[in-house]
């Protein structure tokens, strides 16, 4: 278990790299605690995989250095590195029995077999596979699969870090839910490093202490789970994060209130100071309120997603979503109401501080 | 599975099933007619019932030849595969060097039996032939012409520079429908190039592996025109195969109803291993089939 | 309409669909829900004629269509694979299938164009698929089902090998997309929130068996039985064996609960109560509610909310709680439940009622 300090890292994939934009990783310079559980979060092509391959070596990146615990390894291979990897789809090696399987990372450094037997037994135990020990492992279901993958990483002891890349992408719904919470109760047993690289937010957040948003080759936001959702940096975290993402609606400042069409709405606190640029009010639907006081809007659909409802709304033009409880009532009348607490101002996409 | 078939496809099999009726069957049940009767001319036959194929069978000539073919595929298939797995590893996975390397594989196979004899042939000789020039006058002992196992080197060479270049392509198929996780999962869990090998490539190569040992057995069982051009059997009856030995009885010395119940027996025995490696394809097939069906 | 009745498929001694009988309307959009392997491209090779059921009937329109090949049938599919023609621009693309049947250049350009607007293709109709987002190649091949005009549409996971962001958007549009057309729509999916977000009719599949089929939002609140209940649930659903006695139920350590008002027409025995996990509330909520106590096990927060996993009675349920919320692996909370949301399934896991939620809505 290792502290992984990312020192001014750049990528290209292109020889000689002439404007940022050829860039598929711009400038991360970041500190990946010990026995921390990270998640990178991003659409496909932000550059997320990549950095993720250049922590564990299989990519040497253009420009920086990577240290583990203070230590330069930069120029060491991934087998050097000692790190341990689940990829998107479930590598195991088919005509080995699951035991052989995770065995193998152990006799390929020259464990001696007894000590082989004792820590792959414990990791069948802690991975749920005991009785599958001796089936070949082609047979298997894609998470027993996934599971294996994992097990080879958690038999070393002493692996740097475990680095995931999107790895419940062909999991089922149901074992997704099983072998998330295993994995977050492996961390907390064992505190490994752990970096998870996702598309979704879900994962992100529930696997995460911290999560690394990344856009176009940047990080735009670092931060918990809790602070991702109540103040998202820039208004792609708020439409990234979040089913439905963040409404952002364009605003004008008039005092210590805000000023959407003809709307005045009062804020919790104002800037600190008077921001330039475009203006824009970002709320999150989980902080809409609709009921018979605030401002008139049209109810344009309703999704029914179970366990709580979507309503879309239009307000003056501009279109508003809002999360309902499943069996709330909603006016004939509605009118719409913005939680203080939960809005948010960006000016040019970039939230603008309070004064507090 | 139950597919729904359209019945028009079997109009389109009508010419093709013409042909081979044709090409195949009708040749085929002549030489079954001539393989039961006697003939000394005058297309005058007589009936010989299974005579021809006691004689065949009974004859030490016949079993020498097959004995001869045998141990031309078996040395012919140790050499060819793992020597065309191991161009296949060392072949570039991208870059430019991918398209040089499948045509220079692809030149011997495009170049036919014949022709490849006769260029053996020259190749070969000690006076004018490159290699056999240049091989006496580095004071090796070479002379295809008089030596058996020189002649079996030569038409063994042959073989492999001919035929080695398909087992290098079909394995190349295989390993690069290998995903580049696999490679990576390896590195990172230590493992040596031996082990990438036995555990990654190996099993994902196994199924193209077979389809490359059929073949190869296959077509280095029938040989015939390379040996024929280079050593016409020789020098004595060192490399005569079956094939060659069947062309002997038939034309040379006319004895149609025993090179017809040797054919026939020849036949027999291709089909009889084609279907043994078949059977043992599908049932592979079959067992690996289990995991990757989809709902 | 498309119509199924009782159709089963036997592959080498084993059954894959399970006597299914499905009647689908045009217009309308049908959702096949469940796990990988419980029979859904399996049931969609049944309905485009790419399979023969080993027995039972395919109608379309009344008409018997069992054993008619697929290239005789109106059928367009759509794949979790992007299938694209990669030397075409998306313009040929789209109008591939209607070269094939010979159509005119002015009605070619003239469906073209609608569909490369309904799918927001316009601007990206010269260029070739492979540089395009996974997102415009996936609108690209509906754009070609659409186009053809198709009395039935399969889409087998089209969303599947998408971002999650790009999944949202699409699965938005896709209602609309459906309405427009007037096909027969047919979409396969292992998630229930994707079910339930397209909205339309859902059945609910299980080895090989539809175990029910009606409006989606219908058989999520009122599952026939416990199978379909798990299957249309994510997150898991949670549940728990009880015996009822009278009016209260017992649960094995020994507690016990009053049964509520719906579920007093169940059998005296052993049954199931089932609900989901936002029926779960950590405040006591304003309605009748039940209190529990629960073992923690770990907390799953979200942003806006908290995945809490509890022990309870040798079951692991999870608690959906509002906020964020911490708790210690190990700790004892108290919970509550409604009664109301709880639905009771009998010995043989058919319900014997469900929420009464379900009734007002």
């Amino acid at each position: 278990m290792a502290r992984i300090d990312l020192d001014h890292i750049r990528h290209a994939y292109m020889a000689k790299p002439q404007s940022p934009s050829d860039y598929a990783l711009k400038e991360v310079h970041h500190t990946f605690e010990d026995g921390g559980a990270y998640a990178l979060l991003g659409p496909s092509g932000c550059g997320k995989t990549t950095l993720l391959n250049i922590i564990s070596g299989l990519v040497r990146s253009s420009e920086g250095r990577i240290l583990f615990d203070g230590n330069d390894v930069t120029p060491l291979s991934t087998q050097e590195r000692n790190i341990a990897q689940v990829f998107q789809f479930p590598v195991i090696y088919d005509t080995m029995t699951v035991y052989d399987n995770l065995a193998f990372p152990l006799r390929n450094r020259g464990v001696s077999e007894p000590d082989v037997d004792r820590k792959v037994r414990e990791i069948l135990s802690m991975i749920d596979l005991d009785s599958w020990s001796d089936r070949k492992a082609r047979g298997l279901t894609a998470d027993q699969k996934q599971k294996i993958s994992l097990g080879r990483g958690l038999v070393r002891s002493d692996v740097n870090a475990i680095l995931f890349d999107e790895p419940l992408t062909v999991i089922d719904p149901h074992m997704k839910w099983v072998l998330r919470t295993q994995l977050k109760q492996l961390h907390q047993r064992f505190g490994h490093t752990m970096v998870y690289v996702t598309h979704d937010q879900t994962e992100a957040l529930t696997f995460a202490d911290q999560v690394v948003v990344m856009f176009e080759g940047e990080i735009v936001q670092i931060g918990t789970p809790a602070e991702l959702f109540e103040r998202p940096k820039h208004t792609f975290v708020g439409y990234f994060i979040g089913s439905p993402g963040m409404n952002v609606l364009p605003m004008e400042l008039a005092g210590g209130s805000a000023r959407v069409g003809s709307n005045e709405i009062s804020l919790f606190a104002p800037p600190a100071s008077v921001p330039s640029g475009k203006l824009e009010l970002g709320i999150r639907p989980e902080f809409v309120r609709i009921g018979r006081e605030g401002m008139p809007a049209t109810i344009t659909k309703v999704e029914d997603i179970g366990r709580h409802r979507i309503v879309r709304a239009q307000l003056e033009g501009y279109e508003v979503a809002a999360i309902v409880d499943e069996d709330a009532d909603l006016p004939a009348e509605p009118r719409l109401l913005f939680d203080p607490a939960g809005i948010n101002l960006y000016a040019d996409n970039w939230r603008v501080e309070t004064a507090q | 599975m139950n597919k729904t078939w359209n019945n028009k496809a079997w109009f389109m099999v009508l010419p093709v099933l013409f042909l081979v009726a044709i090409s195949a069957i009708i040749p085929l049940m002549t030489v079954v007619n001539y393989s039961v009767q006697d003939t000394f001319g005058n297309n005058e036959f007589f009936w010989a019932g299974a005579e021809w194929f006691e004689e065949m069978l009974t004859s030490d000539r016949f079993w020498a030849a097959m004995g001869r073919n045998l141990l031309f595929s078996g040395i012919v298939l140790l050499i060819e595969i793992p020597l065309g797995i191991l161009i296949a590893l060392n072949m570039p996975k991208s870059g430019w060097g991918v398209p040089v390397c499948l045509v220079l594989m692809a030149l011997p196979l495009l170049i036919p039996w014949n022709v490849v004899g006769t260029i053996w042939q020259v190749f070969g000789r000690v006076d004018i032939g490159l290699l056999g020039y240049a091989l006496r006058e580095v004071g090796v002992d070479y002379n295809y012409v008089s030596d058996p196992f020189d002649a079996w080197v030569t038409v063994i060479v042959m073989d492999v520079w001919h035929w080695t270049s398909l087992v290098v392509l079909l394995c190349y198929a295989g390993l690069v429908s290998i995903p580049d996780a696999y490679y990576q999962a390896a590195k990172i869990d230590g493992a040596s190039r031996w082990a990438v090998f036995r555990y990654i490539q190996l099993p994902k190569m196994n199924r193209v592996l077979l389809i490359a040992v059929l073949l190869r057995f296959m077509d280095s069982f029938m040989i015939y025109t390379e040996p024929f051009v280079v050593t016409g059997g020789g020098p004595g009856n060192s490399t005569t195969f079956l094939s060659i030995d069947l062309v002997k009885m038939a034309v040379g010395q006319f004895d149609i109803g025993p090179a017809a119940a040797m054919s026939i027996i020849y036949f027999l025995i291709i089909l009889l291993l084609s279907w043994v490696f078949y059977t043992v394809m599908t049932n592979y097939d079959a067992a690996s089939d289990g995991e990757r069906r989809d709902g | 309409m498309l119509e199924l009745r009782n159709v089963s498929t036997l592959v080498s001694g084993r059954t894959h669909i399970d006597d299914v009988s499905l009647k689908l309307e045009r217009g309308s959009l049908n959702v096949l829900l469940g796990p990988t392997l419980s029979g859904k491209t399996s049931l969609m090779r049944l309905m485009a004629g790419l399979d023969r059921p080993t027995s039972g009937q395919v109608l379309v329109d009344g008409k018997d269509v069992t054993g008619v090949p697929v290239q005789k049938r109106n059928v367009a599919m759509v794949y979790q694979q992007f299938i694209n023609y990669p030397a075409m621009t998306v313009y040929e693309n789209i109008a591939s299938p209607l070269r094939v049947v010979g159509k005119s250049r002015t009605e070619v350009d003239k469906a073209v164009q609608e569909a490369a607007e309904l799918l927001k293709l316009a601007p990206y109709l010269e260029r070739t698929p492979l540089n395009l987002s996974g997102g415009q190649q996936q609108r690209t091949a509906l754009a070609r089902a659409i186009v053809k005009g198709a009395e039935l549409v399969l889409l087998d996971e089209p969303l599947a090998n998408l971002d999650y962001k790009l999944r949202e958007e699409l699965r938005a549009e896709l209602p609309r997309i459906f309405a427009a057309t007037g096909a027969v729509f047919v979409y396969a999916t292992t998630e229930p929130s994707e079910a339930l977000l397209l909205g339309g009719n859902t059945a609910t599949l299980s080895e090989g068996r539809v175990t029910q089929f009606g409006r989606t939002v219908d058989v999520f609140r009122r599952p026939r039985d416990l199978v379909t209940a798990r299957t249309f649930a994510d997150p898991p659903l949670n549940t728990l064996a009880v015996r009822k006695a009278g009016d209260r139920f017992l649960i094995e350590n020994g507690t016990g609960f009053p049964v509520p008002r719906h579920a007093q027409g169940a059998v005296d025995g052993p049954c199931t109560i089932a609900f989901q996990p936002h029926h779960l509330s950590l405040v006591q909520p304003a309605g009748e509610a039940i209190a529990l106590n629960g073992t923690v096990s770990i907390v799953e927060i979200a942003g806006s909310e908290s995945f809490v996993h509890l022990d309870f009675a040798g079951t692991r349920w999870v608690m959906l709680a509002h906020g964020i919320r911490q708790f210690k692996p190990g700790e004892v909370i108290e919970f509550w439940l409604e009664p109301r949301h709880v639905m009771v399934f009998d010995g043989a896991g058919q319900a014997v009622s469900t929420a009464a939620v379900a009734e007002d809505a």
